[in-house]
Parts: C-alpha cells; structure tokens; sequence
C-alpha cells in the first residue's frame, strides 16, 4: 500500500475517477453560476438604482419643464418659487454652489496637495503609518458636526478679523462655509493625489537626483508633472463632492439665493435649497415642489458630468509612464 | 591594491580615489574595505559575481547609495583630492559631477528635449538650451535619429534609442564621470553593441565606470578592470584590480581567473 491509514474516500486503486458517480464537475459548475449570478445581482442593484434616480428625476422634473422653460430656467437671475412674484431662474443656486465649492478648493488644494507631497516625497515610513489614519478620521466625521464647526466657531472668528468687511459679516455666509468645506474634502485630494504620487516609480526620482536634483526638485519637476492627472482627478473628485455637500451648506451658508461672487454674503446653494423645500410643506404634485426635482436633476448632471471628467483623466494617467 | 599601474598614476591621472570603502545596509555589511583608484578618461570595469556590492559601489561614487534609508558608509571617496562624503560638500554637487546611468533606461515621461533639458534646468544653464540639446544628444550619437523628432515623448524611442537619450541627459550637465550600472543589461545585442561604442568615444570628454555581468562586455570595452567578490557574510571585497588586457589574460589572483573563466558566479 502506498497510501497509509484510513480514508472516508477509500482508494480503489484503477478504478475510474467518475466512479463514484458523485458528479462532481457538474457540481462544481453549478457554484460557480450560482455565485457568479450573486456577484452579478449586486451589480445589478446600483446600476438600477441609479437608472431608477435619474428617471424618477426626469420623469418630477418633466412637468416643472411644461411649465417653466429650460432656457428660463436656466439662465433667470432671479429664484423665487414661493414668493411672488415667482421667478425660476436657478443661477443663483448655481452661484452659490459654485462659490462654496471654489472657496473650499481653495483651501483643499494648496493643503491636500502639500499634504500629499509630504507624505509621498518626504515623510518617513512611521509618520506616513500615523498620518494617514489620522487623515481619514477627519474624512469620517459626520457633515453635521462641520456644519456646527462653521457655524459656531469659523464665522465668530471671522467677525472678530479687526478689518471693515468683516465687521457685518453675517452669521450665514458663504466664507466660513467655503473654509471648513474646504478642510473636510483636504483628505480626499491628499490621498487620492498622494496614491497618484506613490506610483510614479522610484526610478524616475533616482534619475533626477542623480542630476543633482534637491529633494524639492524631484518633488516638483519630476513627481507632480507624472502624477499630474492623478492630481487633477482628485482635484475634480474633490469639487465634485464639494457641489454635492449639503448638511453643511444647509447649517452655515444661508438660505438666502443670491447672485454673488462675494464670499461675505449669505448664500443658498442648490441642495440647500432641496432641503429647505423638502422640509417645507409645499404640496407633492405642485410646482414648487417640482423645482426640486429640476433642481436635483441640474446638481445630479453638474456632478456626473465631474465625475465622467475625473474618470477620463485618471484613465490618462495610466498611458504616463 | 594588488596592481602596479596604480601606483605609478598622479594624482592628475586619477579620477576617483577609493579608500577603505565599507558600506553597510542597516547592520549588514555589503563592502568590506574597498580601495583602489579610477583612472581619468578611460573606461573602468566593475565585474563579480551577482550581489558582491558592484552597484553598491557604484551609488557610493556619487552619494546615491545613501537615498536607501539604513543605507551608511564608512571610509573616503576621494574626486579631485576631495572626499565626497566630507560633511561640508553638499550631496546634490556631487551628483551634479558624477553622472550615473541605470540599468532599465528611465526616460521621464516628457518630449525627448525636455528630457535632455531637464538637468540644464534645475541646474540653473544660462546658455542656449538648444545648442546644449544637441551637442548633448551628439553625444550619446542619438541626435540623427531624434533630430526632427524633439518634442516626442522620451517613450516613443525605442530601448536602445531611450538607454543613449538617458546618457544624453547625463552629458547634458557636463559631468566629469559618468557611471554607469548595467546600461546594456536590458537591451538587444545590436543595441548593446551601440552602447559599448558610444563608451568608448565617450573617453575621449569623460570618466566612465561600468558594472557589467558580461565577461566580454568588460574585455570589449574597458581598458581597467576591477574583480570583487564576497565572502561567508555576503559581504563583497576587492579582489584585484588591473589593465582588462593583465586581468584577462594573466590575473594575479586564482580567483579571478576562476571568475573569468566562468567556473563560478
Ligand atoms: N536597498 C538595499 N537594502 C538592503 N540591502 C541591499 C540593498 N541593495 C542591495 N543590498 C544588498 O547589498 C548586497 C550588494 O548588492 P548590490 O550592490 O546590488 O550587488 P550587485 O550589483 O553586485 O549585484 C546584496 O547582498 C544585496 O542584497
Ligand atoms: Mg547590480
């Protein structure tokens, strides 16, 4: 015997391998369908998901379009859809939107990409370890608490700023929410710019040292130029998000649609204003609670549109190096 | 120093002085009291059997070897009757001098000029960047083929085309020496033939050293050889040094000629 001991499956030595008749293969086969299809159904439930949102999006809205025109609704300056006279033109919402959303890039760049350069190009292994956790803590935190944070803590430090514009600073304004949206969307642009930065290879860095290029050099002439599209990406991911943002617009920005540029003014940003109206009691079926809808498809196309250009450079990255 | 001709150089001669060399990676030893000299305008060959410490040495000519964290040295690399590890010299002068080429060509992923600009940028050139672009690129006899060509991408060359624009970009800061770690390693014969030449003109303006595993590539082309092995710790030592021609033919020591003569490594 070469096969000691005992054996459930008792070996029979020139016997077929069919011979149990435990078919197997076809056993076999049928796992791999049945968790093929389970893998295949959870797929299948975001992609209806999402084909579900936009319909029920375009189908709301299709009766706010009978009465109000897209072209007037896209280019009015004026939003008013429950005091008379009623107006709705979105561009203030959308000046809002984009207000805070370029007040917190401006903060969200500069740092994320700092960050990430300090992380990818100059800390040591331990500190890039502690660092990083730290970093995505400050993604977790519930939007709420930022919205507070603005509200109760940025915009009283701005007012106290001994300078004329900032005495009648307003408690609603599009500044403090801009600020601290900004250093909530700081951990996605460093992380995803920092990835970005990681995988351009070592040898292009041994490269430019060995031309006598400082640890600064390398950071910025060789490691930021490959990694560009990746930190773009990470740029438009983070303005993308910062469009969408509402419980924080919501508690420190205003219900005020205006259209400004000045940062200093209370503001409403387009999911703001589905918020305020979704809390309202404006009656299902009527127009003003069609707005939203009109108002959700304009913010749903706004950042799908940023996403499929994210997407589109971070698929350039690839052909870099 | 088991050889004659090193004695008999001056210091003019001389390119690099190595003297009782150690390098270490965290508490391991990798070079065990290397000392030998490199002579200027000729071509030096680095030969020994794989992980004795050839690139190693290599990276410790020029300060590269200490951007591998735990990577540390003992003893004197001496260019021009200087140490280049004397604390006062900055690392990035040093490597500003002492070019290096790698083993896989790593272009950077810009057009072909800039690449060749980039070290006359960061080093602050205030001559004409294109008439440095292509004495540079004449240099590394690569300017025929890229002439009309300039503003493509570095990776749409091909492996031997992208290995002699990594040497253009070297020359381009004029350096005194160029090391260069297994430049052909990854290329096709005809390519690496290509490179081999360009090593030998290259003396003409430069210093060059060369690691190579290929036995005929270090007898083709450098006109000094230096033999190191490794002992029971894996670490790497000097076994001799002298002319190819003398190494080749008639090595002092048994071990390199078992070296050479493909009987180990
Ligand atoms: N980055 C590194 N970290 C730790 N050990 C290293 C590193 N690079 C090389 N070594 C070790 O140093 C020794 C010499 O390596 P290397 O100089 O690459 O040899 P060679 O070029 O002759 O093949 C080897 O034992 C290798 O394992
Ligand atoms: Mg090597």
């Amino acid at each position: 015997m070469l096969r000691g001991g005992s054996w459930d499956r008792e070996p029979s030595h020139g016997a077929s391998l069919l011979r149990s008749g435990r078919s197997a293969p076809t056993r076999g086969a049928a796992t791999g369908r049945v968790v093929h299809l389970i893998f295949f159904l959870c797929a299948l439930v975001s992609i209806i998901t999402t084909v579900g949102i936009v319909l029920s999006l375009l189908i709301e809205s299709l009766g706010f379009f009978r009465e109000v025109s897209v072209w007037e609704f896209l280019t009015g300056t004026r939003w008013s859809p429950i005091l008379r006279p009623r107006s709705y033109g979105v561009l203030p919402l959308v000046s809002g939107t984009l207000l805070v959303a370029f007040l917190a890039l401006a903060v969200a760049v500069p740092c994320g990409l700092g960050i990430a350069i300090y992380l990818s190009e100059y800390a040591p292994d331990r500190v890039r370890r502690t660092l990083k956790p730290i970093l995505e803590v400050l993604a977790g935190v519930p939007t709420v608490v930022y919205g507070y944070f603005a509200l109760t803590f940025v915009t009283p430090q701005l007012q106290n700023i001994p300078l004329p514009m900032f005495r009648d600073l307003l408690v609603f304004n599009a500044l403090s929410a801009g600020i601290v949206m900004g250093v909530m969307i700081i951990p996605m642009v460093s992380s995803l710019s920092e990835d970005a930065m990681v995988a351009v290879p070592r040898s292009l860095r041994q490269a430019a040292y060995a031309l006598g290029a400082t640890r600064i050099e390398v950071a910025l002439r060789v490691v930021v130029p490959a990694a560009v599209s990746g930190i773009v990406a990470s740029f438009i991911l983070a303005f993308s998000r910062a469009i969408g943002e509402t419980m924080l617009v919501t508690i420190a920005a205003g219900a005020t649609p205006r259209l400004t540029l000045n940062p200093l003014e209370s503001i409403q940003t387009m999911t703001a204003y589905i918020v305020q109206l979704a809390l309202g009691e404006a009656p299902h079926g009527s127009l003003e609670f069609q707005t939203i809808f009109a108002v959700g498809l304009l913010l749903f196309m706004l950042t799908l549109l940023m996403n499929v250009l994210g997407h589109l450079v971070v698929r350039r990255v690839r052909e870099e190096y | 120093m088991t050889t004659a001709d090193s004695a008999e150089m001056t210091g003019a001669d001389t390119a690099l002085k190595v003297r009782n060399l150690n390098a270490y990676y965290g508490a391991f030893r990798a070079l065990k009291d290397v000392s030998f000299d490199i002579p200027r305008n000729k071509v030096t060959a680095l030969i020994g059997p794989s992980g004795c410490g050839k690139s190693t040495l290599l990276r410790c000519f020029n300060r590269m070897n200490e951007l591998i964290p735990g990577a540390r040295i003992e003893g004197e690399v001496l260019f021009n009757d200087e140490n280049v590890y004397h604390p006062a010299i900055d690392p990035t002068e040093v490597r500003y001098r002492i070019g290096m080429v790698f083993q896989k060509p790593n272009p950077f992923p810009k057009s072909i000029y800039d690449n060749v600009a980039f070290g006359l940028r960061i080093n602050g050139y205030r001559g004409d960047y294109d008439e440095a672009v292509e004495r540079s690129l004449r240099g590394a006899a690569l300017w025929d083929e890229v002439k009309d060509r300039l503003h493509e991408s570095g990776f749409a060359l091909s492996g031997g085309q992208q290995q002699r624009l990594c040497i253009a970009r070297a020359l381009a800061v004029e350096p005194e020496i160029i090391l260069m770690d297994e430049p052909a390693s990854a290329l096709d014969p005809i390519a690496t033939l290509e490179i081999e030449s360009l090593m030998r003109e290259l003396i003409r303006d430069y210093t060059v050293v060369v690691v190579t595993h290929n036995m005929q590539q270090a007898a083709r082309v450098s006109d000094k050889t230096a033999f190191l092995n490794m002992d029971e710790d894996r670490a790497g030592y000097l076994v001799e040094t002298g002319d190819t021609h003398q190494i080749f033919t008639n090595p002092a020591d048994e071990r390199t000629e078992a070296y050479i003569t493909g009987r180990f490594g």
